[in-house]
């Protein structure tokens, strides 16, 4: 093939793209976390702030440095590494020292996505690594929670927040327990309508169901998501804890409460949606989802921890090559 | 969900009219640009190329010699074997070379060229055949003789379709109005402004294949076709007219026929094995212009159209006319055009040469400037399944990009059975990285194709 045209083109078809490019994808995602992002800093002010910052710098200095210098700003243009800071950032407790959310930004993005190969190679979900990280090596900090505030307390910072690097914090005087917790080791539930504005103690970014469903359902209506994985979890974990809240009303709690209380809805709407670690066809979708709303239950009601998203998430994200491979769409015209 | 029950709820008979295909995407159609203008005749210009290869099989034989005098629809090129068909001169004047010459993707093909005689009156030599004597074998050759090609873009010998093995029998004649590609309205203004010769044509052919029924299939976006083909029908007719929902890709065979008749054709069959033959409207004017009038195959409709263009129009077009004087007769190209298309945006090739000609199988040529042609940066596939939903044919475009760039070509035909694709380009014009998957896949084919080449000729 000859261009003889200097002038000319020589693009093989299709000529036509649509809209939406992957940058643009990303962009929805932070749009979308926006309203949640902000219920955050209100109800934890300052701290929930810095936090978010200080996993969003980690994450994005990551990507940075082992990136080949060439494909530095090509690879940060897409804005998927600071998302993934962000996302980290919403599941950390409002009093977390800030370096540890600071490493835990460089470990979602060092060991949950560039060592696989950089954007779409990774297994797991980056930000959920991140956090599985922490947890494992900063199990105190991690589930010390401070109580939600009010824009009163806007600029009071937990002491912990400031600790420096490789410090551990000390025992904030304001800790508080979540309602998971409350309702896992004292059988204590939380008003509903708190656990839904998110006006409780928790991660800052998980308490509020009111301002993820805002989010989530922008997602939906852009069809940025695919709706069968929130679905499929809200369904599942809501039948499965109705059904053990039917077997013992007093150790269990109600479907409404498994639903609002702790990451299910940061969960379901923003971690098991990211598309990389989900199945790529719509029964997997399902599979997928079914299997994060029955172990999330699962380990809520048995684990040693109050909350089971985190490897409810992990776990299916493991289990996603061999959905893939098994629930391959029918070609048209051949049988299954 | 919901609909399709509904629709199957309410189907009368044993077809189910006027369903659609599942997946596909829903590209801006564009088509406001032309779908108002009146087809107007192209000037004869001076010089014509006719390559002997312009159809799909093997390229016809030249029966002329340099320096030799023809009439317009004048043989000039025998069909060299079954699968293969006769090409006209389209213009009066002398050979002037038989040899290589550019072809629109710039490679060189063996063509005739003929310098059209200035002087000459241009009209066509060829008498009416009554069709009514021709038993089913002349009718074949009669076609094979007119040149007649698929006129959607395929350009594959129309005389193949025809010759049905005994054991078969076709009861259904689908005619493709669909024409789904954005920009191109050539066919729609053909059903517009000759509906009786489309219904005319279809009445031959069913003569001939013996169906019982015929169903032209037109998409909603084009009402005027359909008011136009229903006005000339009468009421004892044997011919439906389907609206199609407006989806890409409506008009591509399999999709079609699962549309119409709710068939899903099993993978590696022809329509014909479920009884069914699918033509394409243009096919079916060419067919009564050759029987009604003797015109073979020597001319066609162009639609111009796209960003670059000074002049949009419809055009009936000489075939083998320079695409140059085509544009040049339509006000030429804008400055700022980047780009010139053959055929339609989703599934046409790129121009190499403007002075390369107009085929039998040219529905359209596209001009865009900078704005449609700038293409994103490519990113790496984030799996978000748009191309999944995006493929009517069910395959993991997703997947076989991945192993394209890999270049694990068996892989991709024994798991993910690339060779089903029909390159639609659907995938690619839904994927938010700008992978360009389907150019992958063409790779991966053509491949696949040398590579059984060589295994057979080991053999």
């Amino acid at each position: 093939m000859q261009n003889k045209e200097p002038k000319l083109l020589l693009q093989s078809a299709p000529m036509l793209r649509q809209q939406l490019t992957t940058p643009a994808a990303m962009k929805d995602v932070w749009i979308a976390l926006l309203p949640a992002s902000c219920a955050a800093i209100w109800f934890f002010g300052l701290s929930a702030l810095l936090i978010l910052l200080a996993s969003i710098a980690g994450a994005i200095l990551t990507e940075w440095v082992f990136t080949a210098s060439e494909k530095r700003r090509f690879a940060l243009s897409d804005t998927s590494a600071g998302l993934t800071g962000l996302l980290l950032g919403l599941t950390l407790p409002p009093g977390l020292p800030l370096w540890m959310a600071f490493l835990g930004g460089m470990v979602s993005i060092g060991l949950g996505k560039v060592i696989w190969g950089g954007l779409g190679t990774n297994i797991f979900n980056p930000a959920l690594l991140g956090r599985a990280f922490l947890l494992g090596t900063f199990p105190i900090a991690m589930t010390t929670w401070g109580a939600a505030g009010g824009p009163g307390d806007f600029f009071q910072i937990h002491s912990s927040n400031l600790a420096f690097p490789f410090m551990q914090a000390e025992v904030d005087a304001m800790s508080a327990a979540t309602p998971l917790g409350l309702m896992k080791f004292e059988q204590q539930s939380t008003v509903l309508w708190q656990l839904f504005m998110g006006n409780t103690a928790g991660s800052i970014g998980e308490t509020s169901s009111l301002f993820l469903l805002l989010g989530g359902l922008y997602l939906l209506l852009r069809k940025s998501i695919d709706w069968r994985i929130p679905a499929a979890i809200f369904i599942t974990a809501a039948v499965f804890s109705l059904i053990m809240f039917l077997i013992d009303g007093h150790r269990y709690p109600s479907p409404l409460f498994t639903l609002f209380a702790g990451g299910l809805f940061l969960g379901a709407f923003f971690m098991a949606t990211d598309p990389v670690t989900s199945p790529l066809t719509p029964k997997g979708c399902w599979i997928f989802g079914i299997g994060i709303g029955f172990l999330v239950v699962l380990i809520r009601l048995y684990g040693g921890l109050p909350e089971g998203m985190l490897y409810a998430v992990l776990l299916m994200n493991a289990a996603t090559p061999l959905i893939d491979r098994y629930t391959q769409p029918k070609i048209f015209g051949r049988k299954s | 969900m919901f609909n399709f029950s509904l629709s199957s709820v309410f189907a009368v008979g044993q077809r189910s009219l006027g369903q659609s295909f599942s997946h596909g995407v829903h590209p801006a159609h564009h088509k406001e640009q032309t779908q108002d203008l009146t087809i107007q005749r192209v000037p004869f210009v001076s010089r014509y190329v006719m390559p002997l290869g312009q159809h799909i099989g093997v390229p016809a034989e030249a029966v002329v010699k340099v320096g030799d005098v023809v009439q317009r629809g004048e043989l000039i090129a025998k069909p060299n074997g079954f699968i293969s068909t006769a090409i006209h001169s389209p213009v009066t004047g002398k050979i002037t070379d038989i040899g290589m010459h550019r072809y629109v993707d710039g490679s060189f093909k063996a063509a005739i060229e003929i310098t059209a005689d200035p002087y000459a009156t241009q009209q066509f030599i060829g008498q009416p055949i009554d069709h009514s004597k021709l038993t089913i074998e002349q009718f074949i050759n009669e076609v094979q003789m007119s040149g007649i090609v698929g006129m959607g873009g395929a350009a594959f010998p129309s005389h193949v379709k025809y010759s049905i093995p005994d054991e078969q029998q076709i009861t259904d004649l689908l005619v493709n109005g669909a024409e789904c590609e954005p920009y191109l309205t050539n066919d729609h203004r053909l059903m517009v402004e000759r509906p009786e010769a489309v219904l005319r044509g279809c009445e031959v052919l069913r003569e001939h294949l013996g169906a019982s029924r015929v169903a032209i299939g037109v998409e909603k976006n084009k009402p005027e076709s359909i008011s136009q083909l229903k006005k000339f029908l009468t009421p004892d007719s044997v011919i439906d007219i389907v609206p199609l929902e407006v989806k890409y890709p409506q008009g591509a065979e399999k999709m079609l026929i699962k549309s119409i008749y709710n068939k899903e054709l099993p993978a590696g069959k022809l329509p014909r094995d479920i009884g069914i033959a699918v033509n394409n409207v243009g096919t079916i004017v060419a067919l009564a212009d050759y029987f009604d009038q003797g015109m073979p195959l020597i001319e066609r409709i162009v639609t111009l159209a796209g960003t670059g263009v000074e002049e949009p129009a419809n055009l009936i077009v000489p075939i083998g006319t320079p695409i140059r004087d085509v544009l040049d007769f339509a006000g030429g190209l804008k400055k700022q055009t980047r780009e010139v298309i053959m055929g339609g945006p989703m599934m046409g090739s790129p121009v190499a040469d403007l002075d390369a000609p107009i085929l039998k199988g040219t529905s359209g040529i596209l001009a865009f400037t900078e704005q449609e042609t700038v293409r994103p940066a490519e990113y790496p596939c984030i799996r978000c399944a748009r191309c999944l939903e995006a493929c009517p044919y069910f395959l993991n475009p997703s997947r076989l990009a991945l192993l394209g760039k890999a270049r694990l070509y068996e892989e991709m035909q024994e798991k993910y059975h690339v060779m089903d694709c029909v390159e639609c380009g659907a995938c690619t014009y839904a994927c938010p990285s700008n992978i360009p998957i389907v150019q992958l896949i063409r790779t991966a084919k053509d491949n696949l194709r040398k590579a059984k080449k060589v295994t057979l000729n080991a053999k």
